[in-house]
């Protein structure tokens, strides 16, 4: 114990050598950055030609492009793949709660939407086609 | 990947040595951040959930489409993006700090944490101007008692909702009230002189109207007002844990200046701070998802 300043650390934890890691993380992130503000223009500028479906499907594919990233600061930059198993599980294991908290609330939100368009069922939902027309109008400026 | 030398067999929990082979204060931070992570995971689901309950909710690249000094250029996603390169560079910075840290090298530090500092206020600056932008910046929207008025975006004030037919903009002007009229028409040609405000004030209803139905104006609908109550509440709660990491990062910096970590043999509080600094950079990548880019 004599040898370590401070006794509570076992051994003391050795992060890789180099900054070379630490730049190739940034390159990445920046790449996948670009890639999700590329889909994110393509969703814009196509907005009114795309049907339901491609447009949720381009947000699923941002939205898994940035678990991506997040993936790689917590694990690089914030150093959780250097560190003992255990100690990652106690910190990611309750984070999968939000697999269902999101999955549960967008649902609700949507429920909430459908029985407000169709007066909780009483009348057909008309909203799409109400839509639709006003967005194509001619001549608008952005 | 580290190959960090911990012995075949080794007994984790027989006390003596740390279980998670890390100080009670990096463990620690580690929990807080958790927390804080189901913090800001709670209102983005609130905010998703709204979001989806609603037929009219804004289009973020119809509201966020401005860039200092471009004036009326059409710019979707620009100015994010410059704030997100600033706030994944300033985490480089960050992590380059831990790293001089754990080198034993002062000057290095410094510099890595100064540059960080920059960074963060270099965020919040654009922060600033986002916010002063949305609360300032006047649209002609249908107010719900039927008339039209310029409003701003703010926690009580939503101009972007669908746009607004011709027909129903001409019968919405009959029933604005002078002082409306005006605002809508002095909106029309800002940056022109006050003066020409006051030349408004002196026309009449009817003339007003003429003006402004021969301008062209664009109109839309007032969007759901949560909108503004959740852009500001959830921005403004992720701007204050930049600010926070600012001043933190201050003190860090002040700390190594004087010598402290070197009096202690290590840089550990600098990880600590690191650790505070990079969940800042997570939560605005999941912010930049979810207000501006679905």
């Amino acid at each position: 114990m004599s040898t370590h300043t401070n006794s509570e650390i076992s051994f003391p934890a050795e992060h890789s050598g180099g900054t070379k890691r630490i730049w190739k993380i940034f390159w990445v992130l920046s790449f996948l950055t670009l890639i999700e503000l590329a889909l994110g223009y393509f969703l814009y500028a196509k907005h009114p030609d795309l049907s339901h479906t491609s447009i949720l499907a381009t947000k699923i594919v941002i939205g898994v492009l940035t678990l991506l990233k997040a993936y790689y600061i917590v694990s690089v930059f914030m150093h959780l793949g250097d560190e003992v198993r255990n100690m990652i599980m106690t910190i990611v294991v309750p984070l999968a709660l939000f697999v269902w908290f999101i999955i549960a609330f967008l649902w609700d939100g949507d429920s909430w939407k459908n029985l407000r368009n169709t007066n909780a069922g009483s009348k057909p939902d008309t909203h799409e086609q109400q839509v639709v027309p006003a967005a194509k109008e001619p001549g608008q400026k952005d | 990947m580290s190959t960090t030398a911990i012995p075949a067999g080794t007994k984790w929990w027989n006390g003596g040595r740390s279980p998670f082979n890390s100080s009670y204060g990096k463990v620690m931070m580690w929990y807080f951040l958790m927390s804080d992570a189901f913090t800001f995971g709670a209102f983005l689901i609130s905010y998703g959930t709204i979001r989806f309950s609603v037929n009219n909710w804004a289009d973020p690249n119809h509201v966020f489409n401005s860039f200092p000094f471009a004036g009326h250029a059409n710019l979707p996603l620009a100015f994010v993006s410059l704030m997100t390169f600033i706030l994944i560079f300033s985490s480089v910075t960050m992590v380059l700090a831990v790293h001089e840290g754990h080198n034993m090298n002062r000057k290095g530090v410094e510099k890595y944490m100064l540059l960080t500092i920059i960074g963060g206020i270099a965020f919040l600056s654009c922060q600033a101007w986002e916010w002063t932008h949305l609360l300032t910046g006047e649209h002609v929207a249908l107010l719900s008692n039927g008339t039209l008025d310029a409003i701003p975006t703010t926690v009580k004030a939503n101009p972007w909702g669908h746009d607004l037919a011709n027909a129903e903009m001409l019968a919405a002007l009959q029933k604005t009230p002078h002082d409306q009229l005006v605002k809508i028409a002095a909106s029309l040609h800002h940056g022109a002189e006050a003066a020409t405000h006051t030349n408004y004030e002196a026309l009449s209803n009817a003339d007003l109207v003429n003006q402004i139905s021969a301008s062209g104006l664009h109109a839309t609908h007032s969007g759901p007002i949560a909108f503004g109550g959740y852009f500001f509440g959830i921005t403004g709660f992720h701007g204050f844990h930049v600010f926070s990491g600012v001043v933190i990062n201050c003190i860090m910096y002040i700390k190594t200046k004087i010598g402290h970590f070197e009096q202690r043999g290590h840089y550990e509080m600098i990880e600590k701070a690191g650790l505070y600094w990079h969940f800042v950079d997570l939560v605005w990548v999941f912010v930049f998802l979810c207000f501006y880019l679905i």
